[in-house]
C-alpha cells in the first residue's frame, strides 16, 4: 500500500490520448504522475508489466450491485471487488435497490458504503421516477448534487410518453443523461427470450425486437423536442441501432452502449447445444436476459456500430443473482447475467478473430463511457498525470477456463462458464492501490 | 463347435403324435379341451397338436397364443426389454382342460409366467403342460404332463428348437460350451 | 388358426424390433425419438390394448413399483389415463395435486420433486404450466421423468397415442397427409405431432389464422429441417386431400387476449364441419386431443360422424402409456 508504484515496460494503449507506446507509468500519492518511455525511477515497488498491455481503468456506465435490499445476491463490497476482477475502477450502479435511489439518502447510503467498502469508485444512478413507478419524476437537482452521474428507471421504462418528456427536460438543465432502459412492457409481457425461432421450438413467449425500438424510437423524438442528453443503454437489436445512426446524423444528443453478451452470443444459447446423459440442457436459465439474447443478424450489426462510433460505449449490466433465482423453471427464473468478470475475456474473442479492432474495443471501455458521464467525478478514462491511478494490466495472449467457484461476485449466474477465453486481466489498479492483482505478477523493491 | 441334431423332422412328428395320442387318452377324448401356445414356438407347436387331434378325433380344439413378457419375474433386473407382443386367446377358459404347450421346458419359470397369465383370463377346470423338449434343471416345483423327449442337459450347453413355422425346419439340436454366442430358447 | 399377427388394418406386421434400440430414460419429448422407437412402443401398445381389453385388466409387470404422478396443472383425462396405466401394470401410485401441496406453500420445483425421489418413486409422471420444467427434472434428478404436458412445449405421449391411432387405422403412415388445425401457438400436442410426424414421414400441415402462429415457426421450421411440414391459413384449403384432420381447442380466452377477433369468425373460418370435413379424402379421420369445446373448433355432428376416432384416441391413450411406464419403469437403461 505504499504511495509510490512503477508500472514498467508495458504496452500503453490509452485510446482517449491516442497513445499506443511500450513504456512505463509512475503513479504517486494515487495519482498518475507520469507516462512515457524514459520514467526511471529506482527503490520503488515496480511491476514489470513486459507483455502485458496497460490502459486505463475500464468505465462500466452499467451495473446492479443490489445494495441495499438484495445483498444476498450481491453487495456494495462483494460487487466492487467483482468489478475490480474485472478491470472495472468506475462503475455506475442502477437504482433498482431496495429502497430504490430516488432520494438523497439512499444516495448517501450506496456513496458511504463505497467509500468505506468498496475495492472501486461506485457512482450512483438515481431513477427518472419515484420508485421506478414511472409516475412522479425524483427531486433530480438535489440527487444529482448527492453525485448522481445519470437517471435511469433502468428495469423499467417510463412508459407514460409525457412524464418521460418532462424528465428529459429537467434532466436536460441539469446536464446530465438520461440512461434509458427501452421497453414496451405490452409488447413485452410474459416474454421470457427473443421472439424468434428457439421461442417457437421451446414453447417460450418472445420478445419481439419491436419492443425495444417502439420505445427508441419515441425517446429519440422526445429528446428532439426537449433536447436532452439520452444514453440508450443495452442496445439489442440492428433496428436499434439503425435508429440510433440516424438520430446521431439528425445531430441528436444520443449515445448508446452494448452488453458483451450482447456483442457474443445468439438466442441459441438458451438451447445450450450439448447434450449431455443424453438429456439437453435446454432451458438454459443462465441465458435468460433483458433485452434477450437476439440473433446472428444483431451481432453483425452490433458490431458494425461499435466500429463506426453508432455505439459509444460497452456497459456490462452486470446482473448478480441467487442460485435458487435461477434454478428454476424457465418462466419463473430472473433476468440478468453476472458479467463484470468475464467482460474483458467475452470481448477478446472479438479482437481475436478481427470482428473489432483492440484500441477501438478499449475506447469504448475507457474515455468514450467516461466521457458520457461527463465530468461530474475524477474517472477520465485516460491516464493523464494528475488524474487518479485508475489503470488495468491486460494479458492478452493467457488463455483461461471460466469456473465461477473463482468469481468474486456472489452472482455465478453467468452463461459463459466452463468457456475458454483467451484475454485476462493481470491486475487492477485503483487510486495508486491494487484493487485486484494476479497472483502470478509480483511487486519487487 | 457345431450344433448336432438331436432330432429331425420325422422325429418331431412323431414325437408330437404320441403326446396329442396321450393328451387324448388322459382327457378322454377332447371335447373339453383348448391348447394355448407359449410364445413363439409353443405356438405352431400347439397349432400341429391339434391338427393331429382333429384328424384323430374329428374334433376342432381351440387354440391361442399367450406372450408372458409382461408376468416375467425378471423385469426389473432386466438391462433391456423385450418386445411385448400381443396375447391372442379369443376363447373363455372356464370350465375347460387347458393343455399348455411350449417348445424346451427347462426351469420352468416361463411356466410359471404362463399359470399366472391364464389365472387372469379365467378358471380353467385343469391346467396340463405339453413340451416337446424337456432339459431338465427345474428350479420352480412345477412338472410336465405330457414330454415328446427328454433331454438330459448341462446347464451350460445349449438347446435349440427349429419349427418350420418359425424357422423354415424342422428340428432340435444341441451345441457344446465354447462354441460362441447364441440366444438360449427358454 | 394363425397366431401369424397382423395389425388391425390387414397390412403385414412390422418386422420384430430391437429392443436394444431403446435408449431412453425420459420422455419428454419426441424430438429426440426415432423412427424405430416409436414404432417399437406401437408395438408394446397393440400388446397392452390386449391387456385393456380383458375382463380383469391386470398384469404383474410393474409389481413393487411406484409411479408418482405431479400435475401443477389441472388435468383430469390425462392424469387418470397415466394413473390406470399405471395400476393395469401392477404399479404402485401416488398422485400430487399442486394446490394442495407444498408448491402452494412456496417450495421450489426442484425441492418438491426431490422429495418425490427420496420418498422412493420410481417414475415420475409431471404435467406444469411452463415450458421446460421437465427438463429441470431431468438434469437434477435421478429418478425417470416422463412429461405429460409442459407449458406449450411438449405433449409426447399425446401425440404417441394420435400417431397410434392413425396407424391402426391407416397402416403404413409414409407420405400420408395430417392436417392440425387451432391455437398452434399454445399448442404442445401441435408442437409434438411436429416431430412425431417427421419420424413416421408424415406429411403435416399446420393451420391457424396468423395470430396463432408463432412468429419464429417457419424460420424453426427451416432451421430444424421440418421441411414435411406447410402451413396454411385457410382451412378450405388445408383440408384438401387430407387423411386425417386433428382440431385443437380453442381457449376462450384467446379471444379475450385479442389474439381472435371474435369467437363467430373463428368459427366461421376454423371450425371442422361436416361441409369443410367433405373436401379431405372420403373417410379421412378425426381427431381431437380433448376436451373438446362442440361448437367452436368442432361441430358436434363431426364430433360424433362415425369418422370421429376422438373416443379411440382416449382408449388408445391408456395403452400407449402403458408401453411408456413399462419401458421407462421396468429395468435399468444402459
Amino acid at each position: 500500500m505504499s504511495p509510490e508504484l512503477l508500472i514498467k515496460n508495458a504496452h500503453i494503449i490509452d485510446p482517449g490520448q491516442s497513445i499506443d507506446i511500450t513504456g512505463n507509468i509512475l503513479v504517486s500519492q494515487g495519482k498518475i504522475k507520469s507516462v512515457g518511455k524514459d520514467i526511471k525511477e529506482t527503490g520503488i515497488p515496480t511491476i514489470d508489466a513486459s507483455g502485458l498491455v496497460a490502459c486505463p481503468g475500464f468505465v462500466d456506465l452499467h451495473c446492479h450491485l443490489r445494495d441495499p435490499g438484495f445483498e444476498a445476491k450481491e453487495t456494495i463490497a462483494s460487487g466492487t471487488a467483482a468489478a475490480a476482477h474485472g478491470g472495472f475502477t468506475t462503475i455506475c450502479c442502477m437504482p433498482n435497490t431496495n429502497p430504490p435511489l430516488d432520494n438523497l439518502a439512499a444516495i448517501d447510503y450506496v456513496n458511504g458504503t463505497a467509500a468505506r467498502k468498496g475495492a472501486v469508485r461506485v457512482l450512483p444512478v438515481g431513477c427518472i421516477t419515484k420508485g421506478r413507478a414511472g409516475k412522479e419524476i425524483t427531486e433530480m437537482k438535489e440527487l444529482s448534487n448527492g453525485g448522481c452521474v445519470g437517471f435511469s428507471d433502468d428495469g423499467s421504462s417510463v412508459s407514460n410518453s409525457r412524464i418521460m418528456s418532462l424528465a428529459m427536460e429537467y434532466a436536460a438543465s441539469l446536464n446530465t443523461p438520461i440512461i434509458d432502459h427501452c421497453e414496451d412492457t405490452e409488447l413485452s409481457r410474459d416474454g421470457q427470450i427473443n421472439d424468434g425461432w428457439v421461442a417457437a421450438r421451446l414453447g417460450l413467449k418472445g420478445i419481439p425486437a419491436a419492443a425495444e425500438e417502439s420505445i427508441i424510437a419515441r425517446d429519440i423524438a422526445l429528446a428532439r423536442m426537449t433536447g436532452a442528453r439520452l444514453h440508450i443503454t443495452h442496445v439489442s437489436t440492428a433496428g436499434s441501432v439503425e435508429l440510433i445512426r440516424n438520430a446521431k446524423k439528425d445531430g441528436i444528443s444520443i449515445s448508446a452502449d452494448v452488453t458483451p453478451h450482447h456483442l457474443t452470443l445468439t438466442d441459441e444459447a438458451v438451447l445450450r447445444d450439448s447434450v449431455k446423459n443424453g438429456i439437453s440442457f435446454a432451458y438454459d436459465t443462465s441465458a435468460k436476459v433483458n433485452p434477450p439474447l437476439r440473433s446472428q443478424v444483431d451481432i453483425e450489426a452490433l458490431i458494425h456500430a461499435l466500429n463506426d462510433g453508432t455505439i459509444d460505449a460497452i456497459a456490462t449490466d452486470h446482473a448478480p443473482h441467487s442460485a435458487e433465482d435461477k434454478l428454476c423453471e424457465f418462466d419463473a427464473a430472473a433476468f440478468g447475467i453476472s458479467g463484470f468478470e468475464t467482460a474483458f475475456g467475452v470481448l477478446m474473442t472479438l479482437v481475436n478473430t478481427g470482428k473489432i479492432k483492440l484500441t477501438t474495443l478499449l475506447a469504448c471501455l475507457t474515455h468514450k463511457p467516461a466521457g458520457i458521464i461527463g465530468g461530474k467525478c475524477a474517472a477520465t478514462g485516460i491516464l493523464k498525470p494528475s488524474s487518479s491511478a485508475d489503470i488495468v494490466l491486460l494479458d492478452l495472449n493467457k488463455i483461461w477456463r471460466v469456473n465461477t467457484h473463482n468469481f468474486y461476485s456472489k452472482g455465478k449466474n453467468t452463461p459463459f462458464n466452463g468457456v475458454d477465453l483467451k484475454g485476462s486481466v493481470a491486475a487492477t489498479i485503483f487510486q495508486g492501490i491494487f484493487a485486484f492483482r494476479d497472483n502470478t505478477l509480483e511487486v519487487t523493491g | 463347435m457345431p450344433e448336432k441334431v438331436l432330432l429331425n423332422s420325422a422325429d418331431i412328428e412323431r414325437a408330437l403324435v404320441r403326446v396329442a395320442h396321450e393328451i387324448v387318452e388322459r382327457n378322454k377324448g377332447a371335447s373339453n379341451i383348448v391348447f394355448v401356445g407359449i410364445k413363439t414356438r409353443g405356438v405352431p407347436l400347439a397349432q400341429r397338436l391339434a391338427k393331429i387331434i382333429l384328424d384323430m378325433e374329428k374334433v376342432d380344439a381351440p387354440v391361442g397364443s399367450l406372450d408372458i413378457t409382461l408376468y416375467r419375474d425378471d423385469v426389473s433386473s432386466l438391462s433391456f426389454k423385450h418386445v411385448v407382443q400381443q396375447s391372442n386367446v379369443p376363447f373363455d377358459i372356464s370350465n375347460r382342460h387347458v393343455i399348455l404347450v411350449d417348445d424346451v421346458f427347462y426351469t420352468g419359470r416361463s411356466i410359471r409366467a404362463a399359470l399366472d397369465a391364464l389365472m387372469d383370463l379365467g378358471r380353467a377346470e385343469t391346467i396340463q403342460l405339453a413340451v416337446l423338449i424337456d432339459r431338465g434343471h427345474r428350479e420352480l416345483p412345477i412338472r410336465a404332463d405330457f414330454v415328446g423327449k427328454n433331454i438330459p442337459t448341462a446347464r451350460n450347453e445349449e438347446i435349440k428348437v427349429y419349427i418350420s413355422e418359425v424357422d423354415a425346419v424342422d428340428k432340435v439340436t444341441v451345441r457344446k460350451p465354447g462354441a460362441g454366442g447364441g440366444e438360449e430358447h427358454e | 388358426m394363425n397366431d401369424q399377427k397382423l395389425s388391425i388394418s390387414g397390412q403385414e406386421a412390422l418386422p420384430p424390433l430391437s429392443i436394444e434400440s431403446w435408449q431412453h430414460r425420459h420422455v419428454l419429448d419426441l424430438d429426440d425419438f426415432t423412427r424405430d422407437e416409436i414404432n417399437l412402443v406401437f408395438e408394446i401398445a397393440e400388446a397392452m390394448s390386449e391387456v385393456i381389453a380383458r375382463d380383469v385388466k391386470k398384469v404383474p409387470t410393474l409389481r413393487g413399483k411406484t409411479i408418482a404422478t405431479m400435475f401443477f396443472e389441472p388435468s383430469t383425462r390425462t392424469r387418470s389415463s397415466f394413473e390406470l396405466a399405471a395400476k393395469y401394470l401392477s404399479a404402485d401410485t401416488v398422485s400430487l395435486d399442486s394446490v394442495k401441496s407444498s408448491v402452494a406453500k412456496g417450495e421450489s420445483l426442484i425441492d418438491s420433486l426431490r422429495t418425490l425421489q427420496a420418498l422412493g418413486v420410481d417414475t415420475i409422471v409431471m404435467r406444469h404450466p411452463c415450458s421446460g420444467a421437465p427438463y429441470i427434472a431431468a438434469q437434477n434428478l435421478e429418478t425417470s421423468i416422463i412429461n405429460a404436458g409442459d407449458g406449450c412445449h411438449a405433449h409426447p405421449s399425446q401425440s404417441l397415442l394420435d400417431m397410434y391411432t392413425l396407424r391402426r387405422h391407416l397402416g403404413d403412415l409414409n407420405d400420408i397427409k395430417v392436417v392440425i388445425v387451432g391455437d398452434i401457438t399454445h399448442s404442445r400436442v401441435a408442437r409434438s405431432n411436429i416431430w412425431g410426424t417427421k419420424a413416421l414421414g408424415i406429411k403435416l400441415t399446420i393451420c391457424a389464422p396468423p395470430t396463432l402462429l408463432p412468429h419464429g415457426l417457419q424460420a424453426m421450421l427451416n432451421k430444424c429441417g421440418l421441411d414435411h411440414v406447410t402451413v396454411e391459413h385457410d382451412l378450405d384449403v388445408a383440408i384438401r386431400d387430407a387423411d386425417a384432420v386433428m382440431s385443437l381447442r380453442l381457449q376462450k380466452e384467446r379471444q379475450q387476449s385479442g389474439l381472435v377477433s371474435s369467437i363467430r369468425e373463428y368459427i366461421h373460418l376454423y371450425q371442422l364441419t361436416t361441409q369443410r370435413l367433405a373436401l379431405a379424402r372420403p373417410g379421412a379421420i378425426v381427431m381431437h386431443p380433448g376436451p373438446m369445446n362442440e361448437g367452436i373448433e368442432i361441430s358436434r355432428e363431426v364430433a360424433y360422424s362415425s369418422q370421429s376416432l376422438i373416443e379411440e384416441q382416449v382408449t388408445n391413450g391408456v395403452a400407449i402409456r402403458m408401453a411408456l411406464l413399462y419401458l421407462i419403469t421396468g429395468g435399468k437403461i444402459r
